[in-house]
């Protein structure tokens, strides 16, 4: 698998993205930065990190979601290329309009910090090393995570089996539908709040995500 | 010519800033204050002088950027 990370000012879970990256494919992620106006040959995913993309400035994600490296992404995307966003990389997709719904302030006004039970709902290149209905622990750390769609979207998404990931117990952020990570319509574009990609190594005190990243390595051995 | 850009949740979008606001105002004893909303005013200083081509060219800009449409509404006022 080859992939990218894209990198905007403000985004910070990028080395741990490349990280987990480098550890399920084997080689290390290109890094584009969100000036490039095209992404390296021969891509399969493009991953979009966490961070405070524009200091969150106008919407989370907004200004990043209409960057030059994000319109290379959604040109990738419509090829049919892997596109994973986490947390702001979530909210940046959401308003690229790459996937539907928005990410709004959480309902308790918290940041919410801490270690979240995740169901996996839906089978998808991403979750083919789990089995639906499987739980899996990631950390969450977000204060706009609530996500939002109107009764029409998210009938479809029920639907068309397009909810990858719910929150167990109740979502900690007012997300309807318990929604905790959603794909697009051909399934191969991913965004998630959780943090797989903290949750890689022992070390990060769980290895709750790596299963995404194998799920990944498993469809393009390198 | 100035714009003056209102962006605000649509109807029925939750807001929980809005009832952060209702609640603490209420603590802070203003009575019947039944619902808050809040939103954003975002001022445009523009080269422009044909108001309706301005008008127009902004609701392009608030469609584009300045708001979401899948959770907010805008107006604008040329002045």
């Amino acid at each position: 698998m080859r992939a990218a990370v894209l990198i905007f000012p403000g985004s910070n879970c990028d080395r741990d993205m490349e990280v987990a990256l480098t550890q399920a494919f084997g080689r290390a992620p290109a890094r584009v930065w969100w000036k490039d106006a095209t992404l390296p040959e021969g891509l399969d995913l493009v991953a979009v990190p966490g961070g405070f993309s524009f200091g969150d400035y106008l919407r989370s994600g907004a200004i990043a979601a209409r960057a030059p490296a994000m319109r290379a992404t959604a040109d990738f995307a419509a090829r049919g290329g892997l596109v994973l966003g986490v947390c702001n990389g979530f909210q940046v997709l959401t308003e690229a309009g790459l996937l539907p719904g928005a990410l709004m302030r959480n309902a308790g006004l918290r940041f919410t910090c801490k270690d979240q039970a995740l169901e996996i709902a839906a089978e998808s290149p991403f979750t083919a090393a789990w089995r639906v209905g499987e739980t899996t622990t990631m950390p969450l750390a977000h204060h706009d995570g609530c996500w939002v769609a109107d009764p029409e979207t998210r009938r479809r998404l029920a639907a068309e089996d397009r909810v990858a990931f719910r929150y167990v117990g109740g979502a900690p952020n007012g997300s309807l539908d318990d929604v905790a990570g959603v794909l697009s319509e051909n399934r191969r574009i991913l965004g998630l709040m959780p943090h797989p990609e903290r949750a890689v190594d022992p070390v990060h005190g769980g290895t709750g995500g790596r299963q995404l990243f194998e799920s990944l390595a498993a469809l393009a051995p390198a | 010519m100035k714009a003056r850009v209102h962006v605000t949740l649509k109807t029925g979008v939750l807001d929980p800033q809005g009832e952060a606001i209702r609640r603490a105002l209420g603590t802070l004893g203003f009575k019947g204050v039944e619902g808050a909303r809040q939103g954003k005013l975002i001022e445009l200083d523009l080269a422009a002088t044909d108001r309706e081509a301005a008008r127009a060219e902004v609701d392009r800009m608030c469609d584009t950027l300045l708001a979401n449409p899948v959770i907010e509404t805008w107006s604008i006022e040329i002045e």
